[in-house]
This record gives C-alpha cells, sequence and structure tokens, in this order.
C-alpha cells in the first residue's frame, strides 16, 4: 500500500503540466482490463433489474399465486406462460420479484454499509493521520482496541437485542469494517504530510482544511475507492450470514442471502431454481464487485506503468 | 520484544472490561429475561430463580462481581439455561470442538491457498492462472450455508460417504465436510492474497537483480521472494483464524457439532446471560492474542519493522 | 397393524407378571420376530434444558425424564392410566385425600429401593423456594394442602399436603376436590428424585457419572448440543420386558437437515418439514406417519387499549376469522393431515360436543362475501386498516403468517405488517400487548375441552389479548364442580363464536417420519408421552 502514497503524488505533481491527469490515465488502463470493463457492464445490468425489475414483473413480491400452491415442486417451476420468469418460492410468490426485491436490499446493503465504513474510516484515520502527535496516538490506541472485539458477535447480539430492522443491518456491517479503513487512510495521510508540496502549502500559510482537502483527500481517493469496492461483497456477504441466522430483514422484504438460504434449504425437494436464480445472481454481482476492485487497483496504483 | 508483549498485554486489560461491559449492558438490555418462557412465571418463583442467579442485584454490582468471579477464580458462573452446567463446562466441551476443526480448516485454507495464489503467479496470465483466479473467486462468494447442504446431498445422499452431521468425538468422518465447507472461502482469499503480493514482489527490483545474477527460478522463489511476499498473507491469517472460529457459527448450526458457535448462537437467544458473556471473553482474548501474534511474526519476517 | 398394538399396549402389562423372562428374540405379546439390533435413534430439534425432573420445563427433557425415572402412574398409549411405581391407589369420597400404593420391588439404579419417601422429598422439593424450578407452578396446580404458603417462603415446605405413611404408602392432600388428580402423577414433575445424590452432587447430579434413576434406562453419554444416550436398567423392576438396548438422542436445529440425515439412515424418526409430508409418503410410503393431536394453532386478537381500534368491533374480528381458508393452509401449506380449525377446542377432545358452527358449513366463497358485508357494516374500509402480526421465528409460523396475511389484503384489503420476533423478543412484546394479533399454538395437558377452554377465562396467565367475558368465566367455574361439563364447553364455544377473541386456524397433526421397523409408537396418545421401554424393532 505504501507504494501507492508515494506514486500517487507523482501524478498530482504531472497534472498542471501536462493535460493527461492521474485520473484520466488511471481510466485508459482501467478501460484496458477486459475483465474490468465487462464486469462494470454485467453490474451494471444487474442494478438496472432492480430499478426496473418492478416494471418487467407479472406479479409483485408478497403475491401469493393461489394456483400453484400445494404443489410447488412441479408446478412451480420457472415458466413464461404464467408469468413466472424465475418459477415461485415456497409460498406461491413470484421468484422474480422477489429476487428483484432481494437484489434492490443487498446491493443497498453493501454499498450503504461501505459508504457508512468509507466515510467515517478516512475521517477518522485523516483526522488521526493529519493531526498526528498525541490524538493520533490515542486515536489509534482506540482502533487497536475496538479491532480486538469480535465484531461478529457482537452484531449478532445487535440484531437479537434490537430486534431486526434494515438501519440496524447497514450500520452493522458499516461498523465492522471502518476499522481498518481508518488504519489505512491515517498510514496514507501521515506519508502525504510529510511530502514537500504538503510543506510547502503549510510554509506558504495554506489553512489547513483547504490542505487536506486540496492535497490530502484528493490523493487518499484512490485507495478509498478501491477499498470501498472490495467492501461491498464483503458487506454483501455478511448480510447473508445474518439471514441465514435468521436475523435478516423482515418478510415480506428479502435479500439475496434470505432467499439464497431457504433455496438451499430446500434443496433436497427438488425445486432448485429457488437457489439457482438468487444464486446466480449474488455470484454474479460479487464476481463483478471483485473484478472491477483489482482492475480499480491496477488503474490507480501506476507502480505498473 | 519482551516490554513488546508485555505493553500489548496490558492494553488487552481495557479491551477486554470495555468489552465486558458493553456486552452486559448489551444482554441485559435485551428484551426478555433468562427466565422468561411461555407460561409467565409467578412473581414469587421468578423472585426465587432471581435471587438464586443473583440477578436482583443492581447491575453495576453484577458486573463488579462478574469480573472478580472471572478475575480471581476463573470463574464464569453457572448457566442459566442448562441447570447442571457451569460456563467453565460448555466452553470445555465445545471450544476444543470448533479449535480442532476451525484449526485443521485454517491448516487446509493457507497450505491449498498459498500453493494455489503461488501457481498462479508464476504462470501469470496464463490458462493455470485464470483457471486458479476462476476457482479462488468462485470459492469466495459461495457462502458457506450453500456449500454445507451441497455437500452433504453429495456425500451423505448420493455417495452415502459421510454421516450428515454430529461430531461423535472427533471421528475423521464427520470433520471431512465441515473443515471442506470452512476452509473453502479463506483459501479462495488466501490464494488471492497470495498470488497479487507475489506478483508485486517478483516485480520488484531486488528479485530483477536475482534474476540477472542467473539465480534458478526455484532458489528466487523460496530464498528471495516468498519471504517478503507472506507479510500481506500473514496479516490476513491472524484476524482470519479468529474469523474461522466464529465464522463457524454456520457450520456449528448446518453440521450440528456441538461447538462453541452454536453455543453462541442459543445462548443470546436464550438469554443466557453467563453463557453468552463467557464465550464473548473468550473470543475477545482469542482475537488479541492473534493479533499479538502476527505483530510478532511481522517482526520476524521484516526486521524493519520495529516493534 | 393399528389395532394390534392397542391390543398389544393394553395387555404388555398384565401379561408381563405372568409371562417368564423373554425368549430370545419374539415379542411376548404379538409374537413378532425382534431385529437383532435394539437401538433407537431420533431427533430432538433442541438441546433439553435439565433432565431433572423437578427442574425439567422443555419437551425433550420430558421424554428422557419419562425413560429414566419412574412416577407413581404412567400412560397406555391411549392416554389411559397404568400402574407406574405405584400398584393402584385409592381416593376419598370427595376426591381430597389420596393414598397410593407403592410397589416393593421398584429399585434405584444404585441398588436402593424406591420408597414413597423419594416422593414426598421430591413433590415437597418442586415446591420449596429454594430450589427455585421454573416448574414449581405445577405443584400449584395440583393444588396440594398449603403449597401457595410454601411457594411463598411462609410456611416450611415440611407442611406440604404430601405424606409417606410407611415406606409403600404415600398420602396425597388436596385443597379442593379435583378427579383427574392421578392423571397428574403421569407428568415429570411428580417423579421421584434421589436425596442422597443431590446431597453428594448439587446441580451436578443429573451427569451421566453421577445420576441415580429408577426408570427403565439410565443415562450413560451427554454431550450438550450434540447426543444424549441412555442404556437400559438392569435393576429396573420390569427390565425383562424391555426391549431396547440403548436410545441416542442426537440435536440437529434444522428440520431439512434431520431429513436428510434421516434418509441416509442415521437416524429412526425425525419430525417432516411443513409442507413435504404427501412428497415423501409418496416416496416412502411405510415410513411417513400422521396422526391427530390435541394442540390447536391459533391467532389471538388484542383487545386492550393498545390494540387497534378495529379490532375492537367484534365485526372486525369475525370478518378477519372468516377470510382465514383454513382448508388452503392444511392443505396447501402443511399437508401433513392436520385439521382446519373452527372451534378453539379440537374435535376428537373426549366428550366435546362441537356446537353449531356457522362458518364451518359455509364454502369459503360465502364467507369471504360475509366478511367483507361485515366489515362494511362495521363502517370500516379495509385499507384503513393497517395490523401488527407478531410471531415467532419459525419456518411454518412464517409461512402461515405470509399466507393469512396475504387472504387478509386480497379478500378485505386490510394490510398486515408481519413482526417476526426471537422467542423471547416475542414473550416480551406478547406480554407488553405490542401486538394487534398474535401467534399462538396450545396443547391440551389432559384430553379434555377444559384443557383448553380455561385459557379463555378473564383470569389465566396466558391471557395477555385482555379477552374477558363474564358468561365464560362463570361456565367456566360451573364446569369445575360439574359431573358431566360438556355442556358448558359447548357453550363456551359458542360464545367464542359471537365474540372471537382468537381466530383458530388448525389443529396439529403429529407428522413424523419413521423407521417402519420401530413398533409401538403411542401415536394414540394425545400428549405423545412414549416410553422408550414400549418401543421396538421388528426383524426384516
Amino acid at each position: 500500500m505504501s507504494d501507492t502514497a508515494i506514486a500517487a503524488p507523482d501524478g498530482h505533481v504531472e497534472t498542471p503540466t501536462k493535460g493527461r491527469s492521474l485520473w484520466q490515465d488511471a481510466r485508459r488502463r482501467f478501460l484496458q482490463n477486459r475483465a474490468a470493463v465487462i464486469s462494470l457492464f454485467v453490474l451494471g445490468l444487474v442494478c438496472l433489474v432492480a430499478v426496473l425489475g418492478p416494471f418487467l414483473a407479472a406479479w409483485s413480491n408478497e403475491e401469493v399465486d393461489w394456483s400453484v400452491l400445494g404443489d410447488i415442486a412441479t408446478l412451480g417451476a420457472p415458466s413464461f406462460e404464467n408469468g413466472h420468469y424465475f418459477g415461485v418460492d415456497e409460498l406461491g410468490r413470484d421468484l422474480f420479484a422477489r429476487v428483484v426485491q432481494g437484489t434492490q436490499v443487498s446491493l443497498m446493503v453493501g454499498i450503504v454499509g461501505s459508504l457508512i465504513a468509507v466515510t467515517f474510516g478516512t475521517l477518522y484515520g485523516a483526522t488521526a493521520g493529519y493531526v498526528g502527535g498525541r490524538t493520533d496516538n490515542i486515536m489509534m490506541r482506540l482502533v487497536d482496541i475496538l479491532m480486538s472485539i469480535p465484531y461478529m458477535f457482537v452484531l449478532i447480539l445487535l440484531l437479537v437485542v434490537f430486534g431486526r430492522s434494515m438501519w440496524l443491518m447497514f450500520v452493522g456491517v458499516g461498523l465492522i469494517s471502518w476499522l481498518e479503513m481508518s488504519r489505512i487512510v491515517r498510514g496514507q495521510t501521515l506519508a502525504l504530510k510529510s511530502k514537500e508540496y504538503v510543506e510547502a502549502a503549510l510554509a506558504i500559510g495554506v489553512k489547513h482544511h483547504v490542505i487536506v482537502i486540496r492535497h490530502i483527500i484528493p490523493n487518499l481517493l484512490g485507495v478509498i475507492v478501491i477499498y470501498a469496492t472490495l467492501l461491498v461483497p464483503q458487506m454483501i456477504l455478511t448480510e447473508s450470514f445474518i439471514s441465514f441466522l435468521g436475523l435478516g430483514v423482515q418478510e415480506p422484504n428479502t435479500s439475496w442471502g434470505a432467499l439464497i438460504s431457504e433455496g438451499a434449504s430446500t434443496l433436497q425437494y427438488g425445486t432448485y431454481w429457488q437457489l439457482f436464480f438468487p444464486l446466480a445472481f449474488f455470484i454474479v454481482t460479487l464476481f463483478c464487485f471483485f473484478f472491477i476492485g483489482d482492475g480499480l487497483r491496477d488503474a490507480l496504483d501506476p507502480k505498473d506503468r | 520484544m519482551t516490554e513488546f508483549i508485555i505493553r500489548r498485554l496490558l492494553a488487552a486489560i481495557p479491551t477486554l472490561l470495555i468489552l465486558i461491559i458493553f456486552s452486559f449492558l448489551l444482554m441485559h438490555s435485551a428484551p426478555g429475561g433468562p427466565f422468561s418462557s411461555d407460561r409467565p412465571l409467578p412473581p414469587e418463583v421468578l423472585a426465587n430463580i432471581e435471587a438464586k442467579y443473583h440477578l436482583d442485584d443492581p447491575l453495576p454490582l453484577q458486573i463488579w462481581n462478574y469480573v472478580v468471579g472471572v478475575v480471581t477464580q476463573f470463574d464464569f458462573g453457572p448457566s442459566f439455561q442448562y441447570k447442571d452446567r457451569t460456563v467453565n463446562e460448555i466452553i470445555a466441551q465445545g471450544f476444543p470442538v470448533t479449535l480442532t476443526y476451525g484449526t485443521i480448516a485454517f491448516v487446509v485454507a493457507v497450505v491449498c491457498g498459498c500453493a494455489l495464489g503461488i501457481t498462479a503467479a508464476l504462470n501469470q496470465n496464463s490458462w493455470l492462472d485464470y483457471f486458479a483466479v476462476g476457482i479462488s473467486i468462485g470459492a469466495q462468494v459461495l457462502p458457506n450455508f450453500v456449500m454445507a447442504p451441497i455437500l452433504v446431498l453429495i456425500f451423505t445422499l448420493w455417495l452415502g460417504w459421510l454421516p450428515g452431521g454430529g461430531w461423535n468425538g472427533g471421528q475423521w468422518q464427520y470433520m471431512v465436510m465441515p473443515v471442506i465447507a470452512l476452509s473453502t472461502s479463506f483459501m479462495a482469499s488466501i490464494a488471492r492474497i497470495m498470488r497479487s503480493s507475489l506478483l508485486e514482489v517478483m516485480h520488484s527490483n531486488f528479485i530483477r537483480t536475482a534474476r540477472a545474477k542467473g539465480l534458478s527460478a526455484r532458489a528466487i522463489l523460496f530464498q528471495h521472494a516468498l519471504k517478503p511476499a507472506m507479510l500481506p498473507v500473514i496479516s490476513y491469517l491472524g484476524p482470519t483464524f479468529v474469523i474461522m472460529i466464529t465464522g463457524s457459527v454456520v457450520i456449528d448450526l448446518y453440521f450440528t457439532t456441538g461447538g462453541i458457535g452454536q453455543a453462541f448462537v442459543n445462548s443470546a437467544l436464550n438469554r443466557d446471560y453467563s453463557v453468552m458473556m463467557g464465550i464473548t471473553i473468550l473470543i475477545g482474548c482469542l482475537t488479541i492474542l492473534f493479533n499479538l501474534i502476527v505483530d510478532i511474526l511481522y517482526a520476524w519476517i521484516d526486521p524493519k519493522i520495529k516493534l | 397393524m393399528t389395532s394390534k398394538r392397542a391390543l398389544a399396549l393394553s395387555s404388555v402389562f398384565s401379561i408381563s407378571l405372568l409371562a417368564s423372562p423373554l425368549i430370545a428374540d419374539v415379542h411376548p405379546v404379538t409374537n413378532e420376530e425382534l431385529a437383532d439390533e435394539q437401538v433407537f435413534t431420533y431427533r430432538v430439534g433442541d438441546e433439553f434444558a435439565s433432565i431433572d425432573p423437578q427442574l425439567a420445563e422443555d419437551v425433550q427433557g420430558g421424554e428422557f425424564i419419562r425413560d429414566l425415572f419412574e412416577g407413581l402412574m404412567n400412560q397406555d398409549s391411549d392416554g389411559n392410566l397404568v400402574p407406574g411405581v405405584a400398584t393402584h391407589f385409592e381416593a376419598n369420597a370427595d376426591n381430597t385425600v389420596y393414598t397410593f400404593q407403592l410397589r416393593d420391588n421398584a429399585k434405584w439404579s444404585d441398588g436402593k429401593p424406591v420408597t414413597a419417601h423419594d416422593f414426598e422429598y421430591s413433590w415437597k422439593r418442586l415446591a420449596d423456594p429454594n430450589t427455585a424450578s421454573p416448574y414449581s407452578w405445577f405443584a400449584k396446580e395440583m393444588g396440594l394442602v398449603n403449597v401457595k404458603a410454601v411457594m411463598a417462603g411462609d410456611m416450611d415446605p415440611s407442611e406440604l399436603g404430601v405424606k409417606a405413611l410407611d415406606d409403600h404408602t404415600l398420602e396425597v392432600r388436596l385443597e379442593n376436590s379435583m378427579g383427574h388428580f392421578p392423571l397428574m402423577t403421569t407428568s415429570e414433575p411428580t417423579f421421584p428424585s434421589p436425596k442422597w445424590a443431590i446431597d453428594a452432587h448439587g446441580s451436578d447430579w443429573t451427569k451421566p457419572e453421577n445420576i441415580v434413576s429408577n426408570g427403565a434406562y439410565v443415562l450413560t453419554e451427554h454431550v450438550p448440543q450434540e447426543r444424549s444416550v441412555r442404556e437400559r436398567n438392569p435393576l429396573y423392576w420390569n427390565n425383562q420386558n424391555t426391549i431396547l438396548e440403548r436410545v441416542e438422542a442426537l440435536v440437529i436445529s434444522d428440520d431439512n437437515g434431520a431429513l436428510t440425515r434421516y434418509l441416509a439412515g442415521e437416524l429412526d424418526r425425525t419430525e417432516v418439514p411443513t409442507g413435504q409430508y404427501n412428497a415423501l409418503s409418496k416416496e416412502h410410503p411405510d415410513e411417513a406417519v400422521s396422526f391427530p393431536r390435541l394442540c390447536a394453532y391459533y391467532y389471538f386478537i388484542n383487545m386492550t387499549e393498545n390494540t387497534h381500534p378495529s379490532l375492537l368491533d367484534p365485526r372486525v374480528r369475525e370478518a378477519l376469522y372468516l377470510t382465514v381458508d383454513r382448508d388452503v393452509i392444511t392443505n396447501a401449506i402443511l399437508q401433513g393431515g392436520e385439521f382446519p380449525a373452527y372451534t378453539f377446542t379440537p374435535d376428537a377432545t373426549a366428550n366435546f360436543v362441537s356446537p353449531n358452527n356457522p362458518a364451518r358449513d359455509m364454502t369459503q366463497a360465502d364467507r369471504d362475501a360475509r366478511a367483507s358485508a361485515l366489515l362494511a357494516e362495521a363502517g370500516f374500509g379495509g385499507d384503513e386498516i393497517e395490523l401488527d402480526l407478531l410471531y415467532n421465528t419459525s419456518e411454518a409460523h412464517k409461512k402461515i403468517a405470509i399466507i393469512v396475511s396475504q387472504m387478509w389484503k386480497q379478500k378485505l384489503g386490510i394490510t398486515t405488517v408481519l413482526q417476526n420476533m426471537e422467542w423471547k423478543t416475542f414473550l416480551e412484546a406478547r406480554s407488553n400487548q405490542e401486538f394487534d394479533i398474535g401467534r399462538a399454538g396450545w396443547c391440551g395437558p389432559y384430553n379434555l375441552a377444559s384443557s383448553f377452554l380455561d385459557l379463555m377465562s378473564s383470569t389465566h396467565v396466558y391471557n395477555d389479548a385482555g379477552f374477558s367475558n363474564d358468561e365464560i368465566d362463570e361456565l367456566l367455574d360451573d364446569a369445575k364442580t360439574k359431573a358431566d361439563p360438556s355442556e358448558n364447553f359447548t357453550r363456551i364455544e359458542e360464545v367464542l363464536a359471537t365474540e372471537f377473541p382468537i381466530i383458530p386456524i388448525y389443529h396439529y397433526a403429529g407428522v413424523f417420519m419413521m423407521n417402519d421397523k420401530l413398533r409401538n409408537w403411542p401415536v394414540g396418545n394425545v400428549e405423545q408421552k412414549w416410553y422408550s421401554r414400549e418401543l421396538y424393532f421388528a426383524a426384516d
């Protein structure tokens, strides 16, 4: 990671002389990465399904199709005739509509969760790194302490204690991951702070907040973006684990984790589509995030140039 | 070094205290208590029971007594749910189970993950590389609660080779599926980290120099490249070991191994305060311990890092 | 086969006294050839909290205790009283004093004789506040003299109305007349416990290495959250008629996982997951079993001031009651031979005469039409009503809640917000009346209508929903002293069908996958009190 810190400012220094900025460079490199570009495209499709899906679905996500109820294994398979493109779930509800709804929830958990982690982690880490000294010491000691807390257990506890709620889930999964982020950001900030151009800016009397906004944050963006992209799939995985434990979102809402866990438990009864479709969305999306994350790292990490 | 370890161990004390107080308050603020049941107990009966378990003391006193009991006698108290067992007994029974298959899964994940990652890195952009990367991402995104039923379907129901669950004193047949289900996703992460960090090292100047000197590929890998490339892997392994044990909740539940993860979820749901606290503290200690081990390993591998 | 089984069980006791010791491998009554291996492995969904007879409170603990210990009386396969440690009992004219005669050949697993003093000790232990038993309310139900004062700590346990007159005679004095008291002695809290073992080991006495018990089996292995093993007790007085050598209980929390392991041959009995009975009975006709049980699944309506105002109108409650299509729930969701319920008391309950229930005889379309009319009459539009439906975490509860909420939505336009909570949170929300409609299930502890309808009393501990009806309270009081109270119960159901404080949904069936060689499972015992010593495996 320290390589990025050294390299990024170089790119930054280039900016005024040439028209090609670090970001343009990065974009060019990213677009050359075929896996990442395809992933971005597929991810766009998944998001499109999440947004437009409700208009395409013949059924709502909670409506029960009474005509297939009672013999799901034979009547509930995917079919275009009755509008159940993905078949139906155990209760005769349209699986397409439910997958669409689950996609919305899971993506939201992933994105909101990592936004919380990234925002909080960046602010915390940047403050500690920039202020430095004793403040830095205390703040990082606190991170060390918090890192020793078994978060998965605390999350389970939180959900048991306060009941299931979407917001608690967002906050819960977000809070798990901000610590790592804050450490990375602090390290980067420390490195940036000792750069000549920051010292120069200080020397000519530029105010601290201007330095942070003009110099520190822009140079941190690369790391933040990479980390955030890699965080999203982790969040989605955490959510699915919580759903498996039965502590996920409240019915009739659903999520990928809940759908997959339901589908997996009834696998042996021949209703394979109940696992296949949500799992396919889940896996494809996670693949995409991993490839995009890798692509971004290669693109924003200029040492391979 | 010794000073560093002592300092870290001292720092663990406030951490654990925060953890204890936080969990204690969280648990006690949960709706319902260990003795709320379908049929509400007559008040006098409830009073008798609460007196027996000292639940009628004020909270700060309860926390104080608890901490004193833990520190002075290593006594985590009786289970509220299981009448003939103490927390120590529950942990003594469940933890070895989790530790056994957790450790095996950990070793499997590290060995296979590193092998996969090194193979991929040394054959960058070949079909072997794509294959290894594909496998590892696939394994990483397949949740173990999907893996578990699929394994059971194949090995228990179709092939009839392995028992579908249980522990049975730790016979190997009972361990195979829990180990596979637990290790795959970690193996995948390790492979990915190993691959990218080895690639980074292989492109660095000192390896180029070594190559220029005419060292064999094998010598370059084992004498020069591997050690620095292991650094990111090691920093991943510390928390991972603990996560593998806490992440074993799914495995415990699905294969009913009787491990600690199952005990934790049950205790949280049953409001078995003492068991829940005991396991939280245990996992907290493990987390601290393994973070410490990672730091020591780090210093050992990379002498530039000062403790 | 069912008639043979019934015959076998009714005669097993009398014959056992005459028959010579068991001949090699033939069942003494049915003469059926026995399998060589007599090991029964079954699934329990959850670990028992205790197998201390006075502390246990869960079903799975009860199953263990009935094997490990033996009370004064037992139940046969139809729930009738048969002798246990007591050979017989006498009651005085007004059923307030019972005298039990104990057999002289009953032994504890350490060789000590089982005496009336053991029972006196255990019953006092149950009521003693120092025992702090969550099940001590059962002592109150038994109505022993002085029990309330003893439980409150105002009186010494020695004052309790139970006394060993000699080693083999136990005298029980009750505060009120109670005709069904002997039935209570088949319940686990009344089973004897060994004072010397408890004194020696404290709460550890129920561990395999310490336990002393007087039943047909002894506990030999216990791995919490995984398995427990009980094995034949050679000192049991009727050991010669015990056939199963070993009984193993495996803890498997997930229904589907348990079924997989059953199908893989690891289990001899497991519950059928919701909705899978039909498919399984097609594939395994000899193994899928379904039989009626005396349990009711119902929704109760909050009638306190915390509720949705519309629910205070009986017409709205009736509309909700009518629009639940019970046939869809039993035939399409549960599919395990459950019975649609229109009354709280199951029809199968002894001496229960079901009232004329107009709703039961209508078609569902008529019910729906009437419901819409009622709702309009009450002056509510369905879309103005939003109800919180509270249920605890379970696959089956979730399915039923979702289906019922859709029925209400599609037929009445009423929105239901599903509130799934963990058990303990659920209990808290229920007792704080933080719901509009809640889920409940109830199994009658006895085969009497009163064991259901008592719940409708305004003072019953389960009455969290604030329902109170003077006529029902009077009818219940009156029924306690009546020789034949069945009229009262019919009338109570009639009142319920005008007030609708609850929405009965279905009456349970026991739905199992069971090894087809396992014999004598007491399907006719509505309380499902089964004893391993009566089961056996037939040869192939």
